[in-house]
């Protein structure tokens, strides 16, 4: 056998190449969140933040954004989140292999990958027109709700599957029912991988333009009911862009929304670091 | 002798794998007895039929009957939750729950609806004293069960079953994932426990066998070979196969 390159070699080189794309994906990261915040952070100040707009939002700030953002993205958590559990508990606990899982499951898979403005273009169909919501809060939330769902269906169904079975053993052999068993034990050790999954949904949800483009109306206003329109950040960021009102605020908006971001991101993954070390007891 | 669990000519299928074959045991009451055999012939699941943990089993088949007290369990009319509580099961590996170590033992009775502070607190001092654990985990019953060594969690998941107090305990070779200083304990721990209840014990080890129990059934593909007095088995064997089996011949 002749080996054109040594095992010790071929070691070393693959290690290289590894460590590389490790390296090459935290610096392309480091530098877009960089230059966002390098190119927005010199209007971001209390004002930019608590302010409203000024001039459709040519100076001013961004409060009503701000809000409107977390309400769509806190209706569809809220709408997506039991939904998502729910069929994730009954894929993994009652389900078993029938064809109607399979076609769930299919289903699933398909949602996460219709783009967004597909939605956006349903939401407006279904919610706005069909069902009369108007360009509002409800539309928008419902239509991000369909896009965070697969994500959180998937991720509660991988943790709930990925609990230890004899956990179920325990509970069932001290005359626990499934129910108990499930909302008592698996469900709490599936936590951590479902809280994950709703992150995951939430960000998906709360970085949308085109899903709510059609769906939530581009009121200056903060929305003061589910009815009423609303303008999440990164619709009012598109909105700046492409009408070229003000490419500083536009980048402020970035700004505000990717520390938004990394901000929901880095609290919830403390506490369900600190959940999980309660339950493991390390 | 009083027998807590009588079972007449038990068979249990897998699909078309015909598993326990034509079992006939009683099983005294407030004794511990042993099942002992090769791997794969069937111990664990008798022991899992006893508290009808095989129903789980999409596949799973029996026929013959097993009666707790005189009453059979396989009766449609039995609530499987009911038995679960008076036929309890610890198993091989330790498997507390990813919970504080008050709530593992409180588990059970929370469950069954009772949630009285004060009567809570006592029934998990009282089991966690009877399986020999309370002073080593008195001060950190707020911690995960996680954080214990396996013996200790083990003991952990006796306490957790005696607290529901069930007639039977069934032991699916509680000490196989144990190392020996924590088996002697819970070896210790079940001579105390023989008095309050009927105890079944899967062991490979055949010193655990005649150190905890007073009797021993011997399984073999599917069958019972002999069962009696465990000093009878291991003395004067009656049949050439437990003969070989328990000098270490085969198995």
């Amino acid at each position: 056998m002749h080996r054109i390159i040594p095992p010790k070699i071929s070691q070393k080189i693959m290690t290289g190449v590894f460590w590389a794309s490790g390296l090459l994906t935290i610096a392309i990261l480091l530098v877009i969140i960089g230059y966002v915040l390098l190119k927005g952070l010199p209007v971001v100040n209390l004002e930019f933040i608590l302010g409203d707009p000024i001039d459709s939002g040519r100076s001013g700030g961004i409060f009503p954004f701000i809000m409107s953002s977390i309400y769509v993205t806190l209706l569809a958590v809220l709408v997506a989140t039991p939904l998502g559990v729910g069929a994730a508990i009954y894929l993994s606990e009652y389900a078993g292999e029938g064809k109607l899982v399979k076609l769930i499951r299919f289903g699933s898979e398909t949602l996460a990958s219709i783009p967004s403005i597909v939605f956006g273009l349903f939401g407006l169909a279904f919610f706005v027109i069909y069902l009369g919501f108007g360009w509002s809060v409800l539309s928008g939330g419902l239509t991000l709700a369909l896009m965070a769902l697969p994500t959180i269906l998937s991720a509660s169904e991988v943790s709930i599957e990925s609990i230890n079975k004899s956990y179920a053993e325990g509970s069932l052999a001290l005359g626990a029912t499934k129910w108990q068993t499930i909302y008592r034990v698996v469900i709490p050790a599936a936590l951590p991988g479902i809280s994950t999954g709703v992150i995951l949904g939430m960000g998906r949800a709360i970085a949308e333009a085109a899903a709510v483009l059609y769906t939530v109306g581009a009121a200056l206003m903060i929305p003061t009911s589910l009815m009423d329109a609303a303008r999440p950040l990164p619709l009012h960021l598109y909105i700046l862009a492409t009408e070229g009102l003000s490419m500083d605020n536009a980048w402020g908006t970035a700004a505000v929304l990717v520390l938004m971001i990394l901000i929901i991101t880095v609290v919830t993954n403390t506490l369900v670091d600190r959940y999980r070390k309660k339950m493991m007891g390390r | 002798m009083e027998y807590r669990i009588e079972v007449e000519d038990l068979n249990v299928y897998f699909d078309e794998l015909h598993i326990l074959k034509d079992i006939n045991l009683k099983i005294p009451k407030n004794a511990v007895t042993s099942l002992i055999g090769p791997s794969g012939c069937g111990k664990s699941t008798f022991i899992r039929t006893l508290n009808r943990m095989n129903d789980m089993i999409s596949t799973f088949k029996m026929d013959g009957t097993v009666l707790l007290d005189g009453e059979d369990i396989y009766n449609p009319k039995v609530d499987v939750v009911e038995l679960r509580k008076k036929v309890g099961m610890v198993f091989q590996k330790p498997n507390p729950f990813p919970k504080s170590i008050f709530d593992n033992v409180a588990y059970g009775l929370r469950v069954h609806g009772i949630n009285d502070k004060d009567f809570l607190a006592q029934k998990v001092e009282e089991s966690l004293k009877e399986a020999a654990l309370w002073d080593e985990v008195k001060n950190i019953l707020d911690k995960s069960a996680m954080g214990l060594s396996g013996g200790q969690q083990q003991r952990l998941c006796i306490a957790r079953t005696i607290a529901v107090e069930p007639e039977v305990i069934l032991m699916d070779e509680p000490c196989s994932a144990l190392d020996p200083i924590s088996t002697t304990k819970i070896e210790d721990l079940i001579h105390k426990l023989k008095k309050d209840f009927t105890i079944i014990i899967v062991t490979h080890n055949m010193q655990q066998a005649t150190r905890v129990s007073k009797h021993t059934a011997f399984f073999l593909h599917g069958e019972i070979v002999e069962s009696g007095l465990t000093e009878k088995i291991f003395i004067e064997p009656e049949d050439k196969r437990t003969e070989d089996y328990i000098t270490g011949r085969f198995g």
